[in-house]
């Protein structure tokens, strides 16, 4: 069965896409939310897990007061009210990575609510995000299935579940409906998420890899006729877990929703499943009682009361966040707002202020890194940080243009050398005997044996025309082998010539 | 009077993954219906100036200390279940997940 898609201009173009999206973020606590477990990411399996992890008859819980803090962070820096009183709750269902039957989690009283957050997109537009609510939560076990994918062998596959995961602290954040974004849905979604990494990281409550699953999105998308019509029925794409397939997840949907409506079909409710390889979603199994979770208060947690004295000396001692943060350094720089989108967009804001704050000016920072090392990130597809340079040495390298010892083209051979693992600037600089010549008697050489070979042009100097003055300098940049300071020659070839 | 049919008790007992015979789940009808009621004469009590109570308890922000504990030995809670590889457990197949 091939799934029909409409061509997603042409679905934007005729309908009116509405999102919500909830977002799970683990919190970066040295033990578990309801035990002392130990939280280490890649620890061998079923190591790091306690009675309470595994469920065992009898085990009770006890509250990591970190993972309040943390939620409660997360909930200023969304700008929610924090709830002066709220409760746990067990959410039932049976599935082997929860051996309680319940996940212990937050009903109808979440820690944090009714908040925003305002999410910029590449081109600089705005797009407000309502937050519904935020809650505390215990992630589950990891289920890795064994056997063969031939339905005839259905009797030899099963599952190997490790409870490592078991019990780590977790925050969900739900949006309210997210209107009104019409063709840049998929847009919004992506960046909503990775502003909210970023908050996650600069708050410091979660490593916040995607790739490692600390951060995972539930995306939901419907259409609707027109932005005055009631929201149209929704799915909802489980565990997106990238940035790029967050986006992709909701190209596809509305596009296949599209499809649907047109054919006069009616969305089916449902959650779906993203597959990475060609960016389609497919039907999750329709659980008929999935649903059915029968919440009920969690008898063995008492009520979380965050005193309100406290909650405000957390709020003030929130970091800057990323917003505040761009904000504040786009005019400190004196960057255009344009330049420091690129800045942002390449993930060089934290390279260019180690940059700055190790000496070199903001512009000679961007110059290096939106230059020179994005051309080579980009040709070895590697993101700048991972690049084998640090800030310091990109500073360092700056010295060394700005008291004169290297020039823009001995720089560029420097950088060659650090990138190549030849150590800091003036270790390459040493070692490659590329510092410019400032001794001027090579330079007086090499000027005289220019002029030598082209007699005419030190008269056209002499009658003041200026411009053969370039061919000398190239000259004697060939014979020192690129290591002269071209502002000297000048000078040298001007006293030559006059003097 | 809250009344049960079958289907009801058969649903929960679905959901709690527990197998009734007919004739349990005509059975069960009629016990919970006798719980029901006696739960029911709560509300007679209960007024609009009572808030429901999850915990009767005054007690809040129970918690510990962020700090790492003892964790179980493996091999000792492997040996108890069922079947186990790897250093994992091994539990049946579930069905159209992936």
């Amino acid at each position: 069965m091939s799934t029909q898609l409409v061509d997603f201009d042409d679905a934007v173009a005729r309908y009116d896409p509405v999102l919500g999206i909830e977002v799970h973020v683990e919190l970066g606590t040295a033990t578990k939310m309801f035990d002392a477990a130990p939280v280490t990411f890649g620890a061998e399996p079923n190591t790091q897990v306690t009675p309470v992890s595994l469920g065992l008859p009898g085990a009770l819980p006890s509250l990591n007061q970190t993972a309040v803090e943390y939620a409660v962070k997360i909930g200023l820096a969304l700008n929610c009210t924090i709830a002066r009183t709220c409760r746990f709750a067990r959410k039932n269902y049976f599935y082997p990575d929860l051996p309680k039957n319940f996940q212990t989690s937050q009903y109808d009283e979440p820690i944090a609510y009714d908040g925003w957050l305002d999410v910029e997109l590449a081109d600089g537009e705005v797009v407000r995000v309502e937050i519904e609510r935020a809650h505390m939560e215990e992630d589950a076990g990891k289920n890795t299935h064994v056997g063969g994918h031939d339905g005839r062998l259905q009797g030899a596959e099963y599952s190997l579940v490790d409870y490592n995961r078991a019990g780590i602290p977790l925050v969900e954040i739900v949006t309210r409906p997210i209107l009104g974004t019409g063709a840049r849905a998929p847009e919004v979604a992506a960046a909503y998420v990775r502003t909210l990494r970023d908050i996650f990281r600069t708050l410091g409550v979660s490593e916040a890899r995607m790739e490692r699953g600390n951060v995972r999105a539930d995306v939901n998308v419907s259409l609707r006729p027109s932005p005055q019509a009631p929201l149209g029925t929704r799915t909802e794409t489980k565990n997106v877990n990238s940035f790029r397939s967050v986006e992709r997840s909701v190209r596809y949907e509305v596009a296949r929703q599209a499809a649907v409506l047109d054919g006069g079909g009616r969305v089916v409710q449902e959650t779906r499943h993203f597959h990475e390889g060609d960016g389609s979603t497919s039907a999750g199994r329709v659980k008929s009682d999935a649903e059915d979770y029968r919440y009920f208060p969690e008898p063995d947690l008492v009520p979380l009361a965050p005193d309100p004295a406290w909650v405000e000396e957390v709020r003030a001692t929130l970091p800057e966040l990323p917003a505040a943060r761009r904000r504040r350094l786009v005019t400190e720089w004196g960057f255009a707002d344009a330049e420091m989108r690129d800045v942002v967009n390449a993930g060089a804001l934290d390279l260019i202020e180690a940059t700055t704050a190790a000496g070199a000016t903001p512009a000679a920072a961007r110059k290096w890194w939106m230059g020179e090392l994005s051309r080579v990130g980009a040709q070895t597809e590697t993101p700048l940080e991972d690049l084998p340079i640090t800030p310091a040495q990109v500073a360092a390298l700056q010295a060394l243009v700005d008291s004169g010892r290297v020039n823009d083209k001995l720089a560029r051979q420097v950088l060659e050398g650090v990138l190549a693992g030849e150590g800091d600037p003036e270790a390459v600089v040493a070692a490659r005997g590329l510092e410019v010549v400032s001794d001027d008697g090579p330079l007086l050489t090499a000027i005289d044996a220019a002029l030598a070979a082209q007699p005419d042009i030190a008269d056209k100097i002499r009658s003041g025309n200026l411009g053969p003055i370039g061919a000398v300098i190239g000259a004697v940049m060939k014979a020192t082998r690129g290591q002269a300071d071209a502002g000297r020659v000048r000078e040298l070839v001007l006293e030559r010539v006059n003097g | 009077m809250p009344t049960f049919s079958s289907d009801e008790i058969a649903r929960l007992a679905s959901l709690a993954r527990i197998d009734l015979t007919p004739d349990e789940l005509t059975r069960f009808a009629v016990e919970l219906e006798v719980i029901a009621h006696a739960v029911e004469r709560v509300s007679e009590l209960a007024t609009d100036d009572v808030p429901a109570t999850s915990h009767p308890i005054p007690l809040t922000n129970v918690w510990r200390l962020d700090v790492p504990g003892a964790v179980v030995d493996r091999d000792e809670v492997l040996a108890q279940a069922p079947a186990a590889e790897d250093g994992r457990f091994a539990v049946p197949q579930i069905l159209g997940e992936e």
